[in-house]
């Protein structure tokens, strides 16, 4: 899928990302992390709970400076906000008081669409995740996967280079979380953009990435695998689970990062027992 | 319950309150009339006032009077609240400045400002009206000045990585989420602005539904106040009734939008 000559969508280069808490102790979430995502490639982060997977997204996105290390988008430096990326978040970002028409409208109608214009396309994109017959639900009067479905066709109505996504599909049930993948995956495959995937779910990344990286358990996240998934393309996530390389591929990369989960939770514990 | 059985059980509730009313003011019990009718009039007396003010026309001018000092007091204090509560959101400092003037203001039983405005501004319905913007403001103040604080952050998030800028921000996240806000509210900030207009003018004016309790009041004329309190009663249900309305309207977007009272 990528090949070295395709241009790095997004690159960080020793991103280390330090918090102040409570005066001036410093929590350190992620440490030096270098990471390369080519154009056009979906790569997944993988990590137990509190690792700062979440963090180094934000960081892609330009929400949050690093303290050291670099940012490239593009192979230009980051400054301010990642305008060739879209983002989809973990909890709901929907406007609660537009119609999900007017929600995926508002991407195209802030950069200076004509309103009709806007809205054409925007029913288009919702046919297009499936909730053509909603576009005047109000994001209360859906389900959380069909909310889902509004974010991502707001996001991606924009058109934008890097698609970064914060465990989008972490509040979902499991069935609903595998007709999502399968959608996303339909998608990404008409226009192949670059991707950043959080998720605490190794299956769930393996079924939809070209790469998926692993990091340590917080304090101090690192980055301490990245594995090349060569499943063939087109996949069906619930289909592909079935097939020897995903198992060979989930037992190596588990054996590593089982004992950041281990870890990670006996660090969750101890925190909430001092706290 | 069906709808039509409530509707009889709460019309019954109004008959035997009536009619033990009736009874307790004209009927003897062991020799005694139980309820003085120069206190509590009677039922009848006050029905026929409410029907000799509305059959002789008197009672329009009045409650329109006392409707347009509600509406103006209201959509003042409104306008106002959601002005000031804007601007103290956005800018904590100056918030943070008059934090103590505020909840000093707001801590005043605001009647005992009437005299002040009736000296300020006549008898006409100028005093009415500031008495009802002070209550209103303040309540449309905190709520704007709460629901533009409390936006939520993804939502935030989400509305810069679209590529909102400041003013683009303010219109399609900060501006919504203040007006929900105020919206919820909207039962008790009507509620108080009808609230300013009667003490108002119960407190000092030449027209409006006050000053016709005031006045059947100075001349002890119990049947007068009694009609005068159900005719605000049912002026009070059936602005209440259109906000609703508005409300349904406004705030179909929320999950609560139904039940939700302030």
């Amino acid at each position: 899928m990528a090949n070295t000559a395709q241009p790095t969508a997004v690159a960080l280069g020793d991103a280390t990302v330090a918090f102040r808490v409570a005066g001036d102790r410093v929590y350190t979430a992620v440490e030096k992390a270098n990471l390369s995502v080519a154009d056009g490639e979906f790569v997944a982060i993988v990590g137990p709970t509190g690792c700062g997977k979440s963090t180094l997204l934000n960081v892609a996105a330009g929400l949050l400076k690093p303290a050291a290390g670099s940012v490239k988008i593009f192979d230009q430096p980051l400054i301010g906000l990642n305008r060739d990326a879209g983002y989809l978040f973990q909890a709901d970002a929907l406007f609660p008081w537009k119609t999900a028409l007017d929600n995926v409208a508002i991407g195209l109608e802030i950069k200076g669409a004509p309103r009709e214009q806007a809205l054409q396309r925007a029913q288009d994109w919702l046919t297009s995740v499936g909730l053509g017959a909603f576009a005047n639900r109000y994001p209360h009067m859906l389900s959380g996967g069909q909310r889902k479905r509004v974010g991502l066709a707001q996001v991606l109505i924009r058109d934008p280079k890097i698609l970064l996504m914060d465990e989008p599909f972490g509040p979902l049930d499991a069935q609903t979380r595998q007709i999502m993948g399968n959608l996303l995956l339909e998608l990404w495959n008409a226009d192949r953009k670059a991707v950043l995937f959080v998720t605490h779910d190794l299956e769930e990344a393996i079924a939809l990435a070209d790469r998926v990286v692993i990091m340590s358990a917080g304090p101090s996240a690192r980055i301490i695998g990245d594995w090349r998934v060569k499943l063939p393309r087109p996949r069906d996530i619930s289909e592909v689970r079935m097939e020897k390389d995903f198992h060979e591929l989930h037992r190596e990369i588990w054996s590593v990062l089982k004992d950041e989960v281990m870890k990670g939770y006996v660090q969750s514990t101890q925190a909430a027992g001092a706290g | 319950m069906s709808r039509s059985t409530l509707l009889l059980l709460q019309l019954l509730v109004a008959v035997v309150a009536l009619a033990v009313w009736q009874f307790l003011t004209t009927v003897p019990v062991f020799g005694k009339v139980l309820l003085p009718p120069f206190f509590f009039s009677n039922p009848i007396d006050v029905g026929s006032q409410i029907v000799k003010w509305f059959s002789s026309g008197v009672i329009w001018k009045h409650l329109i009077i006392t409707l347009w000092e509600s509406i103006l007091a209201f959509v003042i204090g409104s306008v106002a609240g959601v002005l000031v509560g804007f601007w103290f959101a956005r800018q904590p400092r100056v918030a943070a400045v008059f934090d103590p003037y505020v909840k000093m203001i707001n801590a005043l039983p605001r009647v005992v400002l009437a005299p002040i405005f009736t000296l300020w501004l006549g008898l006409g319905i100028w005093s009415k009206v500031a008495l009802g913007v002070t209550l209103v403001f303040f309540i449309v103040f905190f709520n704007v000045y709460q629901g533009v604080k409390e936006v939520s952050n993804t939502v935030l998030d989400n509305g810069r990585m679209l590529g909102m800028n400041e003013r683009q921000l303010m219109r399609h996240v900060y501006w919504p989420s203040a007006l929900s806000w105020m919206f919820s509210s909207l039962h008790t900030s009507v509620g108080f602005a009808v609230v300013g207009a009667v003490v108002g003018e119960y407190l000092g004016s030449a027209a409006g539904l006050g000053y016709l309790i005031q006045q059947a009041e100075g001349v002890f004329d119990v049947a007068g106040v009694f009609a005068g309190m159900f005719v605000l009663s049912a002026f009070v249900i059936l602005i209440d009734m259109g906000v609703t309305l508005v409300e349904r309207r406004l705030l179909v977007w929320r999950p609560t939008a139904a039940e939700g009272r302030g």
